[in-house]
């Protein structure tokens, strides 16, 4: 078992490296010189040559990388260009803004499609299995960008229920458990939970309404065991997949969240991301991305150890 | 029939009379979607859809790049233009019918090269295994690392705005997903006793690949890279929408939903429409896409 | 029916080099081990002894049978004879040549001269072809012409009793197991070939479906002359189509010889075992014991000496200290082709029963 722990964690480390070779090399495909962005095309000569060595511009490209990669270890993501703050406190305070969206949106999605791909596995092929499939279709169909955008008009336009943008009313500085923040985070976590609404839904309905139907539960009943033990042993059986499934459900809202920010203004790292795009800037494009791929890259890991805890045929396979 | 004999072996079958007919194996799976009411609605639906697009420049009404501030946001369901007029008073039909073809290509454009590209990178690496085998999936790890939005917002990103650069990117995304699939395929159907027997036989690699592999792992990287259809669509017309995929003014569905977006206070019904038909086209996908594997799956 | 051989094909006689005394094929010292993983950072120096330096040979147009249980290697032995999976050691030589080396026959040439028939009917075809074009990519692969790779393969469907109107463009899965044995014997005969490998051919098959096979097996041997390695568990059937048979045992021969001289004196006790355990037709003969008590040992690098000894009923500590080797057994009545690995047959092992080998 700790061997299994212990080889994946081996295997990660070229992987979390690969990441951060490809985070680096995104800026070097874009077309244009990197210089563009941070100095103006007809600045002097002296200047573009000092900001080149302020910013490592100066050097071969492996070093950069490498003493890109040394400072980002120790938490140095650099400074943005267009807001002169340092990089990591910036992806710092998104993250947990995103993190929050993401954890509240996936919880909300996993424990409802638990329940309704629960319930229309058992109840198979009556009316609650084909309101779940047609909610399961729905969600992994509707462009989740745009299913924020008619809730907006709905709950915010229209019933003024909820506000349209951003995180509270004091914007993004301080988050708190008070109802003037949660009406802020209701309409974007409903639109992102609706990603993993759909993909659970639809895994637990094939897993719970398989698993009935297999000779062990039938040898189960037979011996007179109630619905709910035999639920207890299929949520066991179920569990190792669920889980999977919603681990990286929750890593791909992490990454995925960037489009429902926008819609919302969410003060996330999706937010930033796009901002950085447009901007050019650099070292915040790489620290965001790199902070992401390493969550996604650790919460994989995570899921599968955590698999392996559960069904130990993982490990010896 | 016919034509799989001769296509496999080159050989016309002689024209003995009585020779009894077996269906070819994807006409089966046709026929059984066929039978599904949900696959024929979605199918055309979708063709509904595609017609349009295709035959835009036939069908549409009006204009598409000149609109009249005047007749701005005009409601669905005006006089003059049937669902009314985007934020520049262009016609909104057209806009829609238009914006159509670019959105259908960011989905189906980076899937079929991720098809072919994967389809073949997954062959080798499943076939010849070895250390081809583990340095080729060592690599597309990295990229299985990366959320796929992450990733296509990324790349698109790093290249900049233009569709070319989108649909790079969501090939660059959809390639690693197929490749793992078809390596995947391509290891079992390798271990199977009649690819041992066509090693038996002395032909070459190619021709085993060819003939006995090919064939047997295309199925269900085909039915996989179906249900991709949808996500490409929806994550194009994503990037559009952020700005990084079709500019202005060309018409795409996600870059609509973008610039009428400050008008879904003034009319709401109209900012929506472009969203709408990406929502049809993606479930007529994904309907088409189960219906696929499950007359697949009953078979197998 | 009538006998079509002269239309499917005349036998290879022209490919025939050593002449009839040549063995067809000669098998030496042959090795394989597998490693066992450890994780992918664990160098591994345990090994699973698949096939541990055997040697035989197989004589022109007989039947060599080979027996034993599951995991003794006989799979491994046919798949490093018909080339699937190099040998970690020794030698294969197919009427007097080498193969696939220099100075030897090329491996095509040999790909047509030796063909092998699977276990499992269905994994066998290829699911998209039809029974035509599966038993056709076989001749058009050596250059045979596609109209006369047609008429060969319906004739073949014909000789297998398969209509090849009816038959001919159906898919694997619509056929029964007894229909697509018989496709791949037609498919295996069509490469024309010297020697067929039949791993487990009939084990699959109903026992009236099995006798159907087993039949046109016979017949298809003397028509075209065939030589035959035919690999199975059931010792009834085993005894009905070969001519010698082979015991093997953790991927070594234990015994070998004639059929009848080993049916009705095995000298190994494992031999014996396999023997007694199989069920007669005699109430009068039932079996009191079982025939071997213990597990076998693990097959992961295993330990010197002989290694039935733990389910040996007459084990000694000679058996522990030397591993018996493949030896003429003196008491036997053929004794040039009858040979045992086991220290009770050789008088100078130093067994306590070895002297009395001839009362065995």
């Amino acid at each position: 078992m700790l061997s299994y722990i212990f080889t994946r964690l081996l295997l990660t480390i070229p992987i979390a490296l690969g990441v951060t070779l490809v985070t680096f090399m995104l800026v070097y495909i874009a077309p244009g010189d990197p210089l563009n962005a941070i100095a103006p095309a007809d600045a002097p000569v002296e200047v573009i040559d000092a900001l080149k060595a302020a910013y490592g511009l100066d050097q071969p490209v492996p070093v950069q990388y490498g003493r890109w990669l040394l400072r980002a270890v120790k938490g140095d993501l650099g400074r943005s260009i267009a807001s002169g703050r340092e990089v990591a406190v910036e992806v710092g305070s998104a993250v947990s803004n995103t993190l929050l969206l993401a954890s509240v949106a996936g919880f909300f999605g996993v424990a409802m499609g638990c329940i309704l791909g629960a319930l229309a596995g058992y109840w198979h092929g009556g009316v609650v299995d084909r309101g779940a499939t047609v909610l399961s279709v729905i969600g992994v169909s509707v462009p989740h960008y745009w299913l924020g955008l008619v809730l907006t008009i709905v709950f915010s336009t229209w019933l003024g229920w909820f506000p349209a943008m951003g995180a509270g009313p004091g914007g993004s500085a301080d988050w708190q458990f008070d109802f003037a923040h949660l009406r802020h985070l209701v309409l974007p976590a409903l639109t992102l939970s609706v990603i993993p609404l759909g993909i659970i839904t639809r895994t637990v309905r094939v897993l719970v309404s398989d698993m009935l139907e297999q000779e062990f539960v039938i040898a189960l009943r037979a011996r007179g065991l109630s619905n709910r033990s035999i639920f207890r042993h299929v949520a066991k059986n179920a569990a190792p997949t669920i889980l999977a499934v919603s681990g990286l459900q929750i890593g791909y809202l992490m990454g995925g969240s960037i489009l429902v920010e926008t819609v919302f203004a969410w003060p996330g790292t999706g937010f930033l991301l796009n901002t950085a795009i447009f901007q050019r800037d650099i070292p915040l494009l790489q620290g965001t991305i790199l902070v992401l791929c390493m969550f996604f890259v650790g919460l994989n890991l995570l899921v599968d150890i955590m698999q392996s805890l559960i069904d130990p045929r993982i490990a010896r396979g | 029939m016919y034509t799989r004999a001769v296509a496999i072996t080159g050989v016309n079958p002689l024209p003995s009379a009585a020779i009894s007919q077996s269906r070819g194996y994807w006409m089966g799976v046709l026929v059984k979607m066929s039978r599904d009411p949900i696959a024929i609605v979605s199918a055309i639906m979708l063709l509904l859809i595609i017609g349009a697009a295709v035959f835009a420049p036939l069908l549409a009404p009006a204009d598409l790049y000149k609109g009249s501030m005047l007749q701005r946001l005009l409601p669905i369901g005006s006089a003059s233009n049937l669902l009314g007029t985007d934020e520049l008073g262009r016609d909104m039909v057209t806009r829609l019918m238009y914006g159509g073809r670019l959105s259908l290509l960011m989905g189906v454009i980076p899937v079929a090269c991720a098809f072919v590209i994967g389809t073949s990178i997954g062959l080798i690496a499943g076939y010849i295994g070895g250390w081809v085998n583990m340095v080729t999936m060592r690599v597309l790890d990295v990229f299985y690392a990366f959320p796929s939005v992450l990733l296509a917002v990324a790349v698109a990103g790093a290249l900049g705005p233009g569709m070319s650069n989108s649909l790079i990117a969501l090939a660059l995304v959809f390639i690693p997903q197929v490749v793992r699939i078809a390596e995947s395929v391509t290891t079992q159907v390798r271990q199977l006793d009649y690819v041992e027997a066509a090693r038996m036989s002395g032909a070459s690699t190619l021709s085993i690949i060819r003939v006995h592999v090919l064939g047997n792992v295309l199925g269900p990287v085909f039915v996989y890279t179906t249900g991709l259809l949808s996500v490409s669509m929806i994550l194009g017309s994503g990037l559009s929408f952020l700005g990084l995929g079709v500019k202005p003014p060309e018409p795409e569905w996600g870059l609509m939903l973008n610039t009428l977006r400050s008008a879904i206070f003034r009319n709401p019904w109209v900012a929506a429409l472009p969203g709408v038909f990406i929502f049809l086209t993606s479930i007529a996908f994904n309907l088409l896409a189960d219906s696929l594997r499950s007359a697949m799956d009953i078979r197998k | 029916m009538n006998v079509m051989e002269s239309k499917i094909g005349s036998p290879n006689q022209s490919l025939d080099i050593g002449g009839p005394a040549q063995p067809l094929l000669v098998v030496r010292n042959l090795r394989k081990f597998f490693p066992v993983r450890g994780g992918p950072f664990e160098s591994t120096n345990k090994f699973v002894h698949a096939v541990d330096d055997i040697s035989f040979s197989v004589a022109k147009g007989t039947t060599l049978g080979v027996v034993g249980e599951s995991g003794c290697g006989k799979s491994t032995t046919a798949r490093l004879i018909a080339k699937l999976v190099q040998p970690d050691d020794g030698t294969i030589i197919f009427d007097g040549e080498g193969v696939d080396e220099f100075g030897g026959i090329e491996l095509k040439t040999f790909r047509r001269q030796l063909q092998m028939v699977f276990q499992d009917s269905f994994a066998s075809l290829n699911p998209r072809l039809t029974i035509i074009d599966t038993i056709a990519y076989g001749p058009r692969v050596h250059g045979v012409s596609k109209d006369e790779a047609l008429t060969r393969a319906r004739n073949l469907l014909t000789r297998v009793s398969l209509d090849p109107d009816q038959f001919g463009f159906r898919y694997p899965h619509e056929l029964s197991g007894g229909q697509r044995q018989r496709i791949n014997i037609a498919r295996a005969l069509a490469f024309e070939p010297r020697m067929v490998i039949l791993d487990e051919a009939v084990a699959a098959l109903d026992k009236s479906v099995q006798a159907q096979v087993l039949n046109l097996l016979q017949e298809l041997k003397a028509e075209h002359q065939l030589t035959y390695l035919f690999i199975s568990h059931d010792l009834h059937v085993v005894h009905y189509m070969c001519d010698e048979v082979m015991v093997m045992y953790l991927g070594q021969i234990v015994e070998t010889g004639p059929v009848d001289t080993i049916y009705r004196r095995a000298a190994h006790p494992y031999t014996r075992a396999l023997l007694s355990a199989v069920p007669s037709m005699d109430p009068a003969n039932r079996t009191h014991q079982p025939p071997l008590a213990g597990d076998p040992p693990n097959p992961i690098n295993p330990a010197p000496g002989c290694r039935f000894r733990d389910r040996c009923p007459y084990a000694e500590s000679v058996c522990t200290a030397r591993s018996p080797r493949l030896l003429q057994s003196v008491a036997s009545k053929a004794p040039d082709t009858h040979r045992v690995a086991c220290h009770m047959s050789n008088m100078q092992s130093g067994h306590s029963l070895a002297t009395n080998a001839s009362q065995a």
